[in-house]
């Protein structure tokens, strides 16, 4: 296999320029799709038979909780090749995606709560889908933390690689825990094997909003990681031809 | 052996390790994550008579009794198997209805029952509108409760 346009993509100066092209190709197409799965979940989807209206925050929560693990496991995959192959541009991707990691477990542990309050009539419980997300939560932070605690970034990268490694375990025990123990969150409804147990009125919302916030994110991080190669290149010469031109 | 594979090696000892730690960690906690016990549970003896826990499971239908100009109810919580009486006084939450999931936190009362202190709706991951719901249980129905 010809692995050229793998080590290409390593190289920061090739990769600021497809990151600025690869940005608004990917946010523009974002916006869209989240208009629309809001729209979409909002007003063409039926109320729910026992929930009512109430079930429609499920359009924000499970995408955000979606990528709140995909980030995760994104970053952690990038903080190993970093480790393995010494790729600078590899750990400059993970520290960029951990901040967007964290704000999407944030949102989808407070729009869990404000649904868990009038349904299961609390916001709060400790059962282990909702504590397993939190640990992520902390994990993200850890990450930040360990990294901006270390000047040399060299010595930073690698040792915040580690942490994220280390706290991959935790993915299979959020998406498990809800089988594995009794918990007061329901089960998976649409990422198991068989059918949805969604109609399709109101899942085809869900899965354009899944899409949807997955390309924001996209957009996102390939700003994060441009700026942060800016930062981490300030004195190169590629840059100083590239800002010139 | 290379540096390169060296650290290969590395990344996945770290991964075995944390992966048997966490398996290990779910041997162990295997009881104490439980959220909530079951009345089939309860019955066996497994949930403890001196402290505060969880029972869970569905309130079984015709079961739910409210006592005229107070918030007491009692209701019966049952997982097809085994059942267990449980009183309550206080609010309910919206979701609360008779076949539907429930945990209730608080002790048993050492005559079979179940005194709770804090009730919660536990609601399945089915959506649908009201009409397919309706057809569904119409569809049900000739086979008795399922």
């Amino acid at each position: 296999m010809d692995w050229t346009w793998f080590h290409k993509l390593a190289s920061p100066p090739h990769f600021y320029r497809i990151a600025g092209r690869l940005a608004p190709g990917l946010g523009w197409p974002a916006l869209v799709l989240i208009l629309a799965g809001l729209y979409g979940g909002l007003v063409f989807a039926p109320a729910d038979f026992q929930q009512g209206d109430g079930f429609r925050i499920l359009y924000v929560h499970a995408p955000s909780a979606w990528l709140s693990m995909f980030i995760y496991a994104m970053m952690a995959i990038a903080a190993g090749i970093g480790l393995i192959w010494r790729m600078k541009l590899a750990h400059a991707v993970a520290i960029a995606a951990a901040p967007i990691g964290a704000w999407f477990t944030f949102l989808a542990l407070a729009t869990g709560s404000l649904w868990g309050k009038p349904m299961w009539g609390t916001w709060w419980v400790w059962d282990a889908r909702l504590t397993s997300e939190l640990i992520l939560l902390f994990l993200y932070l850890g990450f930040l933390a360990l990294h901006a605690s270390i000047d040399d970034t060299q010595r930073a990268d690698r040792a915040a690689a580690v942490l994220a490694l280390v706290g991959i375990v935790n993915l299979p025990i959020i998406h498990y825990s809800v089988y594995w123990w009794n918990t007061l969150h329901q089960g998976s409804t649409i990422t198991k094997l068989g059918r949805p147990s969604i109609t399709l009125d109101m899942l085809w919302p869900l899965l354009v909003m899944l899409v949807g916030f997955t390309l924001f994110f996209g957009a996102v991080l390939t700003r994060r990681v441009q700026a942060e190669v800016l930062r981490r290149e300030r004195n190169a010469a590629w840059l100083r031809a590239e800002l010139a031109r | 052996m290379t540096p390169r594979r060296k650290r290969m090696f590395a990344v996945a000892a770290i991964l075995a390790g944390v992966g048997a730690a966490a398996l290990l960690a779910r041997l162990a906690f295997e009881e104490n994550l439980l959220f909530f016990f079951s009345p089939t549970q309860i019955l066996a003896g497994e949930a403890p008579a001196d402290r505060k826990f969880r029972v869970g499971g569905l309130v079984s239908p015709g079961s739910l009794q409210r006592a005229p100009g107070s918030l007491e109810v009692r209701f019966v919580v049952t997982d097809n198997q085994h059942s267990i009486p449980v009183r309550y006084a206080g609010l309910l939450p919206d979701l609360f209805s008779e076949g539907k999931g429930v945990v209730a936190h608080g002790r048993l009362d050492g005559q079979g029952g179940f005194i709770a202190e804090e009730v919660l709706a536990k609601h399945d991951e089915n959506y649908m509108p009201p009409e397919v719901a309706e057809s569904l249980k119409a569809r049900d129905q000739p086979g008795g409760a399922g």
